[in-house]
């Protein structure tokens, strides 16, 4: 299937353009003249400049980090490109030209008729008007004051906020990747939700998205002020292509006193074929800093794709009682490497955290789980709870899990529970004996693991995420 | 292929199976008909549990040799998951604990599948709420088994009830009780054997594997075989099983010139 699909995906522009997208690609390779070019391609103020040069002069003194559980070849940051003007995709006429492999995921998935030829490339005006869908959403945001937008229009039409936010959690020289992505950044989103604004309706990139490529390197602050609260929604079930292998992304959530921010997540990048090759690297960092009184962030993501994913989705408690979660299911099938956790940092006083994972690994893939829970002396009374639970499929894959737990303040309270499973033959028979399906078996045991994350997803992309952990295992077992 | 006897349920020719590289059955035989209830006895080791879990199509047994018609039907080459649904029922001697599976939604996709296989209807979650809690009536089953993961902390008997609670919600044309009574106390094999004589009827049929007489007490068999090396040895009457407690397995194995695999 994956193979078709990345044909599909990857097939060449058929229609011409071609001296154009040569003449606005960079050149390869990153410099300090690659990086202005960049900016003033996109207009950008001097102090985004300065921002961008400071990255990138912290990132030549910086080397990729080695510690994590997960084998690629060196890259060559070099070779890339680091700019293109944004490519108009390949447009299909009707769906009738969409690849039947392609539409069988779709179907399996239960993506909406509209979203699938969106999806799937299709020219979307055939379909449905989807500028009508993403004004009307505009303008409802708008209402109440929400800033909802990319990260280039953010930069033009509201500096200041960028400006005031912007490196606050994630600081420019901050780690390796992440240095990079704040030197070369080409587009993301920025959301805005103001003082006391509860914001009416679940926020999706998948509006935002028809519209234009985020690239490979995407950068996204959301911020929600005094008791404002939203509920932010990142990525698709479908599966994700992009001739880009690595990427480095950068998320900031700050949460001012009272504020709530969530931040779901589902990730279906290329994985690879089932021998392991091609394939998306993931490298990313997302942070949250809790920076009010009783603010409280919570992660949740379910990780599906990409052939190596190195990501830490992390909360800074620094309100007094502020809130921390981190709900994670990680899956990783045929040759994937996932090495993913989180980082709760507790600096503020009655500061809470709670961190559930669950990793499953098939096939000959490998699933490291790696977390940090920090109590600094100033965390006064501050508990943490965490759950690192595993399940393998097959005896060909590993799970891994590397807690780390520092604690400099006595008052603190910190629980650690592990545990690892696995889907035996015998659970398999039991099923079959009742005239279940091996399939619907593991769908069933999978569902039963993950529980506990999946009702924290929005109810739609719940639905979704049960559907993409079948698919992707399908085949793993009997 | 269809046999002319319609009552005939089960037939089985000169099975041979193997668990890795040893041979375990050695050419058994047996038919069983609609309505008949056999015992299949024997020491361990000698086939029993094997022959059950052949029969219902374990992938780490693999046959080598001879025939299995169910219903008429050859299923050597059907999955077991298709054996199941063609109405054939394996109760484990050692029910497997499914972490994070609630049994209530377990029982119910089970029920579901083989109601859809039937052409009957399927129940919402209400709906087979109301079904189930009737059936665990029968067994004295406490509602909370519901709630809880498939068979996770089950004491020894509450996993062998929730096996015949399977059996009732599923009605299958042939039951194997896989040493059922084995760890029961004699109140639960009481409850069980009750349960057990309920769903018996003369459509169905049921084959008994025991280690002992005990459970023979409580749902009385038609025909008894005993299993040694492989093979049915032996099949009489009830009154066998009773020789069997007196005598022991010894007074069989030690004269093999009764051994027949055909009832009389």
């Amino acid at each position: 299937m994956s193979v078709a699909l990345q044909h599909l995906v990857n097939q060449p522009y058929k229609h011409g353009f071609v001296t154009k997208i040569e003449s606005d690609t960079a050149p390869k390779g990153l410099s300090e003249d690659t990086i202005r070019m960049v900016s003033s391609k996109k207009n950008e103020p001097a102090w985004l400049l300065d921002f961008r040069l400071e990255a990138y002069r912290r990132w030549l003194n910086m080397t990729a980090p080695a510690w994590q559980n997960v084998h690629y070849p060196e890259i060559d940051f070099q070779a890339i490109s680091y700019y293109s003007a944004p490519k108009s995709k390949k447009k299909l006429a009707s769906m009738d030209e969409v690849d039947p492999e392609l539409l069988r995921t779709f179907e399996k998935l239960g993506v909406p008729m509209h979203e699938r030829a969106a999806l799937a490339g299709v020219a979307v005006d055939v379909i449905f008007d989807s500028v009508s869908v993403a004004t009307t959403y505009k303008e409802k945001l708008a209402e109440v004051g929400i800033i909802f937008c990319s990260f280039s229009e953010a930069v033009h039409n509201h500096p200041e906020l960028i400006k005031q936010y912007l490196g606050t959690v994630v600081p420019p020289g901050d780690n390796f990747y992440a240095a990079l992505n704040s030197a070369v950044f080409t587009d993301g989103s920025f959301c805005f939700i103001p003082k006391g604004v509860k914001c009416p309706m679940d926020l999706s990139t998948y509006f935002r998205i028809n519209t234009e490529e985020s690239g490979q390197f995407e950068r996204t602050l959301i911020v929600a002020e005094e008791g404002a609260s939203v509920s932010y929604l990142e990525g698709c079930t479908a599966p994700r292509f992009d001739t880009n292998q690595l990427h480095a992304a950068v998320v900031e959530l700050v949460a001012l006193d009272n504020a709530d921010i969530k931040y779901s997540t589902v990730q279906n990048w290329y994985a690879g074929d089932e021998n392991g090759i091609g394939g998306i690297y993931n490298f990313v960092t997302k942070r949250g800093l809790a920076r009010g009184r009783n603010s409280r962030i919570s992660w949740t993501q379910v990780e599906t794709g990409s052939a190596i994913t190195w990501k830490y989705p992390s909360c800074i408690l620094r309100g007094e009682n502020s809130v921390g979660e981190f709900y994670s299911v990680a899956v990783t099938n045929n040759y994937q490497q996932a090495d993913t956790g989180t980082k709760m940092v507790h600096i503020g006083a009655n500061t809470r955290s709670t961190i559930v994972s669950k990793g499953i690994a098939a096939g000959h893939s490998n699933s490291s789980y790696r977390g940090l829970v920090r109590m600094t002396p100033t965390a006064t009374n501050a508990r943490n709870y965490s759950q690192c639970d595993s399940m393998l499929i097959g005896n060909k894959c590993g799970a891994h899990t590397f807690p780390y737990i520092q604690v400099k303040n006595n008052s603190a309270h910190v629980e650690h529970e592990a545990s690892t499973s696995k889907i035996g033959e015998d659970q398999l028979f039991y099923f079959a004996q009742r005239g279940i399906d091996a399939e619907e078996a593991v769908s069933m045991i999978i569902n039963g693991f993950c529980k506990e994350v999946f009702q924290q997803l929005p109810m739609e992309f719940a639905v979704e995420a049960t559907k993409l952990l079948s698919l992707k295992l399908e085949g793993s077992v009997g | 292929m269809i046999r002319a006897d319609s009552s005939i349920l089960l037939e089985v020719h000169d099975l041979h199976a193997n668990v890795e590289d040893t041979e375990i059955l050695k050419g058994l035989n047996l038919t069983v008909k609609r309505g008949e209830i056999h015992a299949i006895m024997g020491l361990n080791g000698s086939g029993k549990s094997t022959f059950a879990k052949v029969l219902a199509g374990h992938p780490a047994y693999r046959m080598t040799g001879g025939e299995i018609l169910f219903n008429g039907m050859d299923i050597t080459s059907l999955a077991p998951e298709e054996r199941a649904r063609a109405g054939l029922f394996l109760a484990f001697q050692y029910p497997v604990e499914i972490p994070g599976v609630a049994n209530d939604q377990f029982l119910r996709l089970a029920y579901n599948t083989v109601q859809r296989q039937r052409g009957k209807e399927e129940l919402d979650p209400l709906e087979f709420d109301d079904f189930v809690r009737e059936k665990m009536k029968l067994l004295d089953m406490n509602p909370g088994f519901l709630d809880r993961s498939v068979n996770e902390g089950f004491s020894g008997g509450e996993k062998k009830r929730n096996e015949i609670l399977q059996m009732a919600l599923l009605e299958p044309m042939l039951a194997v009780l896989d040493e059922t009574d084995s760890g029961l106390d004699i109140d639960a094999l009481r409850i069980v054997a009750k349960g057990v004589n309920q769903l018996a009827s003369q459509d169905n049929a049921l084959i008994l594997v025991t280690h002992y007489q005990r459970l023979l007490d409580y749902i009385e068999p038609d025909y008894v075989h005993v299993m040694e090396a492989g093979r049915i040895i032996k099949t009489s009457g009830k009154e066998l099983a009773l020789e069997l407690e007196a005598h022991g397995y010894d007074w069989i194995s030690g004269d093999k010139t009764r051994a027949s695999g055909v009832q009389p």
